[in-house]
């Protein structure tokens, strides 16, 4: 069987991939029972899906457990320093806009010692995909807290709980322009599986948090609300057009009370329930969903925004072949300059 | 040598085989341009001539300060010349406090012309002046020329609507076209350039050009001047000239490695003086297929060209120290995944944010050792501005041979000096070559070749060579994560292997004078001028001194070693404390002496002379006069 390749011809007709052909020779050495396992499955299979050869595809991640991931994936990979995937990935897609490129990071990769470069990769829209395994702790260090743990975490390096205010990945990628953000969860595989074949065929930086468990240095961080018997009352998935509901029932929603969001109980059609839209210019509405947290409120889980602009890389080459138009390249011509003079 | 004619017209005009000017004003005064525009003008005259920027890291330091005086310093000649000059024949000073911080360099008896129109009581007693020295009697010493340039070129542009102070901007080309007349230079080359510069802007053209014509207008007619001087053009090998300065050579060199080996060009930095005009020429020159990334930082920087490196494209990143301290963790990525890459250093005084503007060589163990584990890089330096345009294409040509990184040397002396440049023939550079991974050729990605230890670059999109790479210690044979010691240890010997396997494309270095004998002077980078200069100096007097200038640093020159032992004494003049001294005493174990000045300036030639005549015992100590 075949499909088309990715650039939509029929011309070149390529065999269809399964998850298996995406699966490297490479021993996972993830512990065992972590949700990384999960990412990587759901990844694996989403990424037949898109109909791109392996050998255009490429896993850039920086350091943790998280950037073990390209080893494992059977394409090309590259696991780089410590925060630094974003701008590498920002050079690969640059210089080969044609290839597709997925950045891999965690909470202190991402946020902490790369915070500045995931920052601007969201901000120049360049045409990857971003998913960072939020896992609210440092795993391959042996357990420190990370700068999405919760104020007051007792962990090795905050024996008395952290001093320190969590960042919200949600809340930073809309900040920083990100023209996709999602959240999907480790256990929630159809979810995660579907999110990630979204956020791939975005056309420019896709950001997906994941919450991740780490059942070594943070087991049940996500516990209280995505426990499976829990999760229906206590997170919301949100879907474009459709009013927030939640609960075992849908019988709960969220609406809107001036800037801040409420939660109606046992909601009726009348309650002027909020209707979720991925595709506003502003982030205000996202913004607001982003706050939402447990116990308070039920956690989103789902697409927050979704809109469409011109990428970096797309830019860049439009420059190049524009000038290219304006100007044919003559090399002797630019050496010898405006002004010379002859010695004979 | 100096001759005199006498013409009725002129005045006297005496033929000097070198003169060196020095252009001195407020930051806000324009002399950077002024230099500049005289520098071309004599460039396309046809002297040898070399220059000195030097200006303040301060965009616009307070108005007629001290800290705020630009100075622009040109020698030119009818001889091959080598440095910008050891002390001005003529200093122009725009207002007291460029007088000030100048005057001590002019030799006694040098010209020296003022613009007593700016030498008020609010801008003597900024630069510390209790009387003017117009009145004091304390220029006695040197031929003195004052006018007031700002009123008289005020009056010049009566009847255009400018405001005063856009009257007081154009003075510095009044001040051009005086000078332009008493070194008999003719308007065209400054006219044709303002035109272009100013050509949506025609009132201030008009100025520009109005002031310039008053400025030479005087010359002929003040009785003020007696005398012009007049230097021949040089003689110098037949060819096309033009005028470059190091960067504008780096920038061109970059974009023609990029055609020599068809491979698109992407550059990412970080703003950062002196490197950032390379950023701002590149950018310029897209329809080379070239892509710039003003990036968010350094880090980004080096890290996005290993991004465009592992994509298949011909990676730089440019800098200047500190910026390649922050890159040492990325370089080193590049060291470990076995990419091409190559990186630009600017030096400039350090350390840590240093003196920017200022120039130094201090980076060479940063370059050589700074990084964690044992990870050597390749080493080039340029010798001068035009030198840098070939060393930017044998950066690229050794790293995409060898699959390493490259860190080309390059310094702020180098970067803003500029002198005459004999244009190449590109069509007789070799073409650079890369290998590609190849199906049916590489059985996979960690196939080395044999002869270089390199591996071949198995770019995304080449189906069968899909592989893992990164910062983790890998398997010699395949590529995989390996934590075994015995590879360790072979893939450290390895890298090291690779780099000094460059050797081979290393050029002999070359000495020019005796071929043993007492003294040898070993140079590398910008000071090659200086050191040419003082060799000639000593072997013109009697003294038998060669020298020898090195442009790859790692790996030396495979007859390093066996010229170093052919002269009792090595002298090792450099503007760092002692680094290239300490790589030759480790590697050659010869008593090489360091000779070492770290004042963000150049050497002057009569230093080096001075320290040749302690080294072989004709005077004693030599000291710097700062």
């Amino acid at each position: 069987m075949t499909a088309a390749s990715s650039n939509g011809t029929f011309e070149e007709e390529i065999p269809l991939l399964t998850r298996k052909d995406f699966v490297s020779d490479q021993d996972v050495r993830w512990c065992p029972g972590c949700g990384d396992y999960s990412i990587l499955a759901q990844m694996q299979k989403a990424l037949p899906a898109l109909l791109i050869p392996r050998e255009e595809i490429v896993f850039i991640s920086g350091i943790g457990c998280s950037s073990r991931f390209p080893y494992y994936v059977d394409t090309y990979g590259f696991h780089t320093i410590h925060g630094r995937a974003p701008a590498i990935a920002t050079g690969l897609k640059t210089a080969r806009p044609e290839l597709t490129v997925f950045v891999i990071t965690g909470d202190g990769d991402g946020l902490s010692i790369g915070g500045n470069h995931l920052m601007h990769i969201l901000r120049r829209n360049v045409d990857v995909t971003v998913v960072l395994f939020n896992n609210r702790i440092y795993g391959l260090t042996k357990g420190q807290y990370s700068p999405t743990s919760p104020i007051g975490k007792v962990t090795k390096s905050a024996p008395m709980g952290t001093t320190e205010n969590p960042i919200d990945p949600i809340n930073l990628a809309l900040a920083a322009g990100a023209t996709f953000v999602a959240r999907s969860l480790d256990r929630d595989t159809k979810h995660l599986e579907a999110t990630l074949l979204t956020a791939a065929r975005h056309k420019g930086a896709a950001f997906v948090e994941v919450f991740q468990n780490c059942n070594i240095y943070n087991d049940g961080a996500f516990a209280a609300f995505a426990e499976k018997d829990v999760r229906q009352d206590r997170m919301v998935y949100l879907e474009h057009g459709k009013p927030l509901r939640f609960g075992k029932h849908n019988e709960h929603g969220i609406r809107l009370n001036g800037f801040l969001p409420e939660v109606v109980e046992n909601a009726s059609g009348g309650d002027n329930l909020l209707v979720h839209d991925t595709g506003l210019d502003s982030i205000a509405l996202p913004t607001i969903l982003s706050g939402m947290d447990y116990p308070e409120f039920p956690v989103p889980l789902g697409i927050f925004r979704q809109v469409e602009r011109e990428t970096y890389d797309g830019l860049v080459a439009a420059q190049v072949a524009r000038a290219r138009d304006a100007a044919e390249p003559d090399l002797e011509a630019l050496i010898v300059g405006t002004e010379t003079w002859d010695v004979r | 040598m100096t001759t005199e004619t006498e013409t009725e017209l002129q005045g006297v005009v005496k033929t000097r085989d070198r003169v060196t000017i020095r252009f001195a004003g407020d930051s806000g005064d324009g002399m950077q341009l002024t230099g500049t525009q005289f520098t071309r003008t004599t460039a396309v005259y046809g002297n040898d001539l070399a220059t000195l920027p030097d200006y303040p890291a301060e965009i616009r330091a307070p108005t007629g300060s001290l800290p705020g005086v630009s100075g622009f310093q040109l020698s030119f000649s009818s001889n091959d010349i080598h440095t910008p000059g050891d002390n001005p024949d003529a200093l122009v000073a725009m207002n007291p406090a460029a007088l000030k911080t100048n005057l001590g360099d002019l030799v006694p008896g040098g010209l020296l012309i003022v613009d007593e129109g700016e030498f008020n009581s609010t801008n003597l007693r900024k630069a510390g002046y209790e009387l003017s020295p117009l009145e004091d009697g304390s220029l006695t010493p040197y031929r003195l020329m004052r006018l007031d340039i700002t009123k008289s070129n005020a009056t010049a542009l009566e009847g255009l609507d400018l405001g005063a102070r856009e009257r007081f901007r154009s003075r510095n080309f009044y001040a051009l076209g005086l000078v332009l007349w008493l070194f008999n230079r003719p308007l065209d080359t400054v006219v044709r350039w303002t035109e272009e510069r100013f050509q949506r802007n025609p009132l201030v053209l008009e100025a520009n050009l109005r002031a310039l014509r008053a400025g030479n207008a005087f010359g002929e007619t003040s009785e003020l001047v007696h005398e012009r001087y007049e230097v021949p053009p040089a003689t110098v090998a037949p060819g096309t000239y033009r005028h470059i300065n190091g960067n504008e050579a780096t920038a061109l060199g970059f974009v023609a490695a990029s055609q020599l080996a068809g491979l698109p060009l992407f550059y990412a930095s970080y703003p950062i003086t002196p490197a950032s005009d390379v950023l701002h020429e590149l950018a310029r020159h897209k329809n080379f297929g070239i892509k710039t990334m003003q990036a968010e930082d350094e880090i980004s920087a080096v890290c996005a060209a290993i991004g465009a490196s592992y994509a298949g494209h011909m990676a730089l990143t440019g800098t200047s120290g500190p910026g390649l301290a922050l890159k040492s963790e990325g370089l080193n990525l590049a060291v470990m995944a076995e990419l091409p890459l190559v990186v630009l250093d600017v030096q400039r005084a350090g350390p840590s944010t240093g003196m920017p503007t200022k120039t130094e060589q201090a980076d060479l163990l940063q370059a050589m050792y700074g990084r964690n584990g044992d990870s050597p890089v390749v080493l080039i330096a340029p010798a001068t501005p035009g030198d840098c345009f070939g060393m930017a294409i044998e950066a690229f040509r050794i790293a995409l041979k060898y699959m390493v990184p490259v860190v080309m040397l390059s310094d702020g002396y180098l970067a803003n000096g500029s002198e005459p440049w004999r244009i190449p023939d590109i069509a007789a550079i070799p073409p650079i070559e890369y290998h590609y991974a190849e199906a049916g050729v590489d059985e996979h990605a960690y196939q080395r070749d044999p002869v270089t230890q390199a591996r071949p670059w198995a770019v995304p999109g080449l189906a069968g060579f899909e592989h893992r790479v990164g910062g983790l210690e890998k398997s010699y044979e395949t590529g995989d994560i390996n934590y075994d010691p015995g590879n360790h240890h072979q893939m450290t010997l390895m890298r090291a292997e690779r780099v000094a396997r460059v050797i081979v494309d290393v050029p002999d270095v070359e000495v020019t004078g005796p071929d043993r004998g007492d003294l040898l002077l070993l140079g590398w980078g910008g000071v090659y001028g200086a050191i040419a200069s003082a060799r000639e100096r000593a072997l013109a007097e009697g003294k038998a001194v060669a020298s020898a200038h090195l442009r790859h640093l790692n790996p030396f020159p495979a007859n390093l070693g066996e010229v170093l032992s052919r002269y009792d004494k090595v002298l090792i003049p450099e503007l760092n404390n002692g680094q290239l001294s300490v790589l030759i005493r480790a590697r050659y174990l010869v008593d090489a002496i360091p000779f070492n000045k770290i004042a963000g300036q150049p050497f002057k030639i009569s230093e080096i002379s001075g320290k040749i005549d302690e080294v072989l015992g004709l005077s004693g100590p030599y000291e710097f006069e700062f």
